[in-house]
């Protein structure tokens, strides 16, 4: 245990990160758990579950993350790691406009499937590929380090996805919006901060132990006695062979 | 220096003939009743159905329902204690003894005496092979696959090997004449001591040490250390072609894949542009051969050997410069089919070359590139396991294991169905339901995935994979859970604690794995291992466990102090499991461990080419000295430097034997646990 948090409480919260192959859903996720950066990463297989705390400055959140592979085989897979989370992030390549539009589908499938009170962040990433390459996180009005250049710019742009072009999206659909750089770190703290304090106070509840449920869906943040083949479990049949 | 080109020549001379020569005057079955077929097709009929030179060792067949049994399933029809009976119980310390030898109670089938050996071999003290017709059937296995003029010296080895072969295995049955032989009189010093070469070897400087220098006739291994090198993108103006060209060539191993319209699935080296054109020309091969009913099994080109398995909608192709028999090859194209079935599941597979013929696999793999590159590296680098298709075990105290177990089994949720601890890609502990056994096909996929592949190692936390197991069932999916604890972490005492394993090496990964039909049951599974992890901190077995793995293999001087052996492999067959020591000091080095395992992989396929009755092999080479041997219970493969006498080999293996009969239970998982 890295800190004792006895005074502040505590609460679970459950994240799924959702997009495309490559676009670095993993890399922001070791960017937030390890603050690491691999630059070849290999591939995600099927998906991994890590925890990461978020200190607020009245609570703590304990995200209970789901790292999803981005592969069209394991989409049949998703709705078990959405199903019950309380955030996502979709991620897109801001490098990559085909990205955007994948993640404009996983947010609508959010729309549709996942819980009503789901809070959900759009994420273009590798914003150190641009030109220029400083946070326009504003969704929570965080834009404070606006030249958090590391200097590695040649001319080429790669940037393909306009700021403007996600960003009124994001504000059409209702999403937290964010450009990041898993790579020099840009604005990755801030997505995860921004979501933290988004998620409503009535969601929330105790890390341990089976607390009152008020919202909507089957939370169940006790990890250990949760009943996935309880309620919603549409799509859970099939997908054993495809 | 011993080796003139005009030999060389000749061997290059009778790898060719080798193939369309008559079959060997060996005509009995091998003792466990697996004859096997041609594969060089293109000179005979056509088979019916493809079989291996060595079917009883390919991975395909280690199931239940061979006599080899799984694992773990052979333990379910013998008590756990005390293991095999029915073979130990009776066998007296000598690992020789003639009531219980029936695979060299076989008739010495070879016509050749050793006296006609010497004369052919060393007609002039140098050390040339001039195999009689009774040693064809091993020397095409040794030599028809790997080729051309330049030869490895590993290769010479195995011809030289096969001189060897017909005195031993004419003297194989000797001992069963005898009282109480033992390995050292089987191979009795007397016969081949008086021959020049021997003198000649034994008049050798002593400075000669194993595998110390490259030989300059060894350009073959030159470029071993670029062998994992990337070839780079040829660029959109094609400028680098040719150099970029050159670098592919120059690689030892090619591995494709490519569907049967001739669509580009994988390759290990090269990027589309440069390999498209190939991909090409070998489609137009396999698939003349094809429409002709008469598929094309390999071929020769210059020094190298082209491979070919036809599954279905997809064409496999090997393409090797490191002197590996076909059937071994053939093992490794099998290896990444199933790598590739166990991304997609056969009925995919099927349903998406049925809709579309011309599908371009690429797309639903996407992802696993890593995986099949991993494989085909492992190949590459040289796998015991892959060689003998077995498993290793990390050797701790029987109790100890069974403690493991225990735990496994205590915590055992209802949706379990096989719970594992690995260390380092070494078998901890199995539990498994009693009427399903597990494949070490499946089991090297996995192990392949969890500690050679590194993706889901690099992702930190704990991970839920969908994965097909053919070897349990091709046709669907089961849900992994795994989570890793690095054995150099000394305070892993709270299920909370999982650490970052960035930077450790692989060998040091303990993974706790826990597989269920039910894609749902992720919290269960995480719960029971977390269950697991805590009771295994506090009975003592964790510390045990990465004690185990810290200590490492034991080398082969640990086990047989003095001994001259460098290296040896030991392959319990009832087990499917193998045992081997460190690699070190001797063969740290990529190359070195490529050198000595192609010394292994030329005895094995010595031992296991069609028609093969050899039971004791020994070959002398200019840079080493090995010996294999193979009976009901075991194959045993042993390597010591050049200078060593037979005597000191022989030597040398029967203790070993004897070591690993005595820590049986410790080596092997003999018994594991069921439910
Ligand atoms: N330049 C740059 N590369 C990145 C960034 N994030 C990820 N990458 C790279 O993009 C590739 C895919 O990243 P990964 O995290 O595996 O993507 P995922 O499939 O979405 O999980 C890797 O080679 C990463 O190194 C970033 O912010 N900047
Ligand atoms: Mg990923």
């Amino acid at each position: 245990m890295a800190e004792a948090t006895a005074p502040k409480p505590s609460s679970s919260v459950k994240l799924v990160l959702l997009g495309e192959a490559a676009v670095g859903k993993s890399s922001l996720v070791l960017r937030f758990v390890n603050n690491d950066f691999q630059e070849n990463k290999e591939p995600t297989i099927g998906a991994a579950f890590l925890t990461q705390k978020c200190n607020l400055p009245t609570r703590t959140i304990k995200f209970e993350i789901w790292d999803t592979a981005g592969q069209e085989r394991f989409a049949s897979l998703a709705p078990m790691y959405y199903r019950n989370a309380q955030s996502a992030l979709v991620v897109y390549d801001l490098t990559k406009p085909t990205s955007l539009i994948k993640a404009k589908h996983w947010v609508a499938e959010l729309q549709r499937q996942a819980s009503p009170g789901i809070v959900i962040a759009l994420v273009g990433n590798k914003l150190d590929l641009t030109n220029e390459s400083s946070g326009s996180g504003n969704a929570l009005g965080e834009d404070s380090e606006t030249d958090a250049a590391e200097g590695e710019n040649d001319d080429g742009d790669a940037r393909k996805v306009s700021t403007a072009e996600a960003k009124t999206y994001a504000e059409e659909e209702g999403l937290l919006f964010f450009e990041t750089s898993a790579k020099n770190g840009t604005n990755v703290t801030e997505v995860f901060t921004a979501i933290a304090n988004a998620i409503p106070e009535t969601s929330l509840k105790g890390a341990r132990g089976p607390g009152a449920t008020q919202s909507s869906a089957n939370r169940t943040e006790d990890q250990s006695r949760v009943n996935l083949t309880g309620p919603r479990d549409s799509a859970s049949k099939e997908g054993c062979a495809c | 220096m011993r080796h003139s080109s005009d030999q060389r020549k000749s061997h290059s001379h009778d790898r060719l003939y080798a193939p369309i020569d008559t079959a060997p005057t060996a005509t009995a079955a091998k003792e466990d009743g697996i004859t096997a077929t041609m594969t060089y097709d293109g000179e005979n009929e056509a088979p019916k159905h493809r079989t291996h030179a060595d079917s009883d060792e390919s991975m395909a067949t280690i199931t239940p329902q061979e006599d080899d049994g799984t694992t773990l399933e052979g333990h379910e029809q013998r008590p756990a204690l005390p293991p095999r009976p029915s073979l130990l119980g009776d066998r007296p310390t000598t690992p020789l003894s003639p009531r219980k030898r029936p695979a060299l109670q076989s008739k010495p089938t070879t016509a050749v005496s050793s006296v006609d050996i010497q004369t052919l071999s060393f007609p002039d003290g140098s050390r040339g092979t001039f195999p009689t017709p009774g040693s064809r059937s091993v020397s095409e296995a040794g030599h028809g696959i790997s080729g051309g003029t330049s030869t490895p010296s590993s290769r010479k080895v195995s011809q030289n090997g096969s001189e060897f072969d017909d005195s031993t295995s004419l003297m194989s049955y000797t001992p069963t004449l005898r009282a109480n032989g033992d390995l050292a009189s089987l191979l009795d010093e007397g016969l081949n001591s008086q021959s020049p070469a021997w003198k000649l070897l034994s008049s050798q400087a002593d400075n000669v040490n194993l595998f110390e220098t490259i030989d300059y006739e060894d350009n073959a291994l030159l470029n071993f250390d670029q062998e994992f090198d990337e070839v780079e993108a040829v660029d959109s103006k094609g400028g680098n072609e040719e150099q970029v060209l050159l670098l592919w060539k120059a690689k030892l191993k090619h591995y494709l894949i490519l569907s049967s319209a001739g669509k580009p699935i994988y390759s290990r080296h090269g990027d589309q542009n440069l390999i498209n054109g190939y991909i090409g020309i070998i489609q137009t091969i396999i698939s003349f051969f094809q429409d002709a009913k008469d598929p094309l099994m390999g071929f020769t080109a210059g020094g190298t050997r082209f491979v070919v398995l036809i599954e279905g909608p997809l064409y496999f192709v090997a393409i090797s410069k490191l002197g590996e028999s076909d059937s071994q090859l053939r093992a490794q194209l099998e290896a990444l089919y199933m790598q590739i079935l166990s991304t997609l599941t056969l009925p995919t597979l099927t349903q998406l070359f049925t809709n579309r013929p011309n599908t371009d696999l690429r797309r639903p793999l996407e992802g696993t590139e890593t995986l099949l590159s991993s494989l085909a590296d492992t190949f590459t680098k040289g796998s015991p396991s892959a060689l003998l298709s077995a498993l290793e075990c990390l050797k701790i105290r029987k109790s100890q294991r069974h403690t493991i177990n225990n735990t496994l089994l205590k915590a055992r949720t209802e949706k379990l169905l096989y719970g594992l601890v690995v260390a380092g890609g070494r078998l901890v502990s199995v539990i498994r339901p009693k009427r399903h056994s597990l494949h070490p096909s499946d089991l090297s996929l996995i192990f392949n995935m969890l500690f050679e592949a590194g993706s889901v190692k690099a992702g930190g936390g704990e991970n839920w994979i969908p994965v097909c197991l053919p070897g349990f069932n091709k046709t669907g999916y089961l849900y992994m859970y795994v989570s890793f604890i690095n054995a150099h972490d000394g305070e892993e005492s709270s299920s909370d604690q999982r650490p970052s394993t960035a930077g450790s090496s692989p060998e040091d990964e303990i993974a706790i794995l826990l597989i269920s039909t039910d894609k749902e049951s992720f919290y269960e599974l995480k719960q029971m291992r977390d269950d697991v992890v805590a009771q295994l901190e506090s009975n003592g077995s964790m510390g045990i466990i990465k004690a185990a793995v810290r200590q490492g293999r034991p080398s082969t001087a640990d086990i047989v102090p003095g001994t001259q052996l460098r290296h040896f492999l030991y392959k319990s067959r009832a087990n499917v499991q193998f045992m081997m020591p460190s690699l070190s000091p001797d063969f740290s080095s990529p190359l070195a461990r490529r050198k000595l395992m192609s010394l292994y992989h030329n005895l094995h396929a010595s031992t296991h080419a069609k028609h093969s009755h050899v039971k004791v092999l020994h070959c002398v080479a200019r840079d080493s000295n090995s010996l294999v041997w193979t009976t009901p219970l075991f194959e045993f493969y042993c390597i010591a430097g050049p200078n060593t006498s037979r005597a000191g080999l022989t030597h040398g293996a029967n203790k070993v034997i004897q070591w690993v009969k005595r820590e049986e239970e410790r080596v092997f998982i003999i018994g594991g646990a069921v439910f």
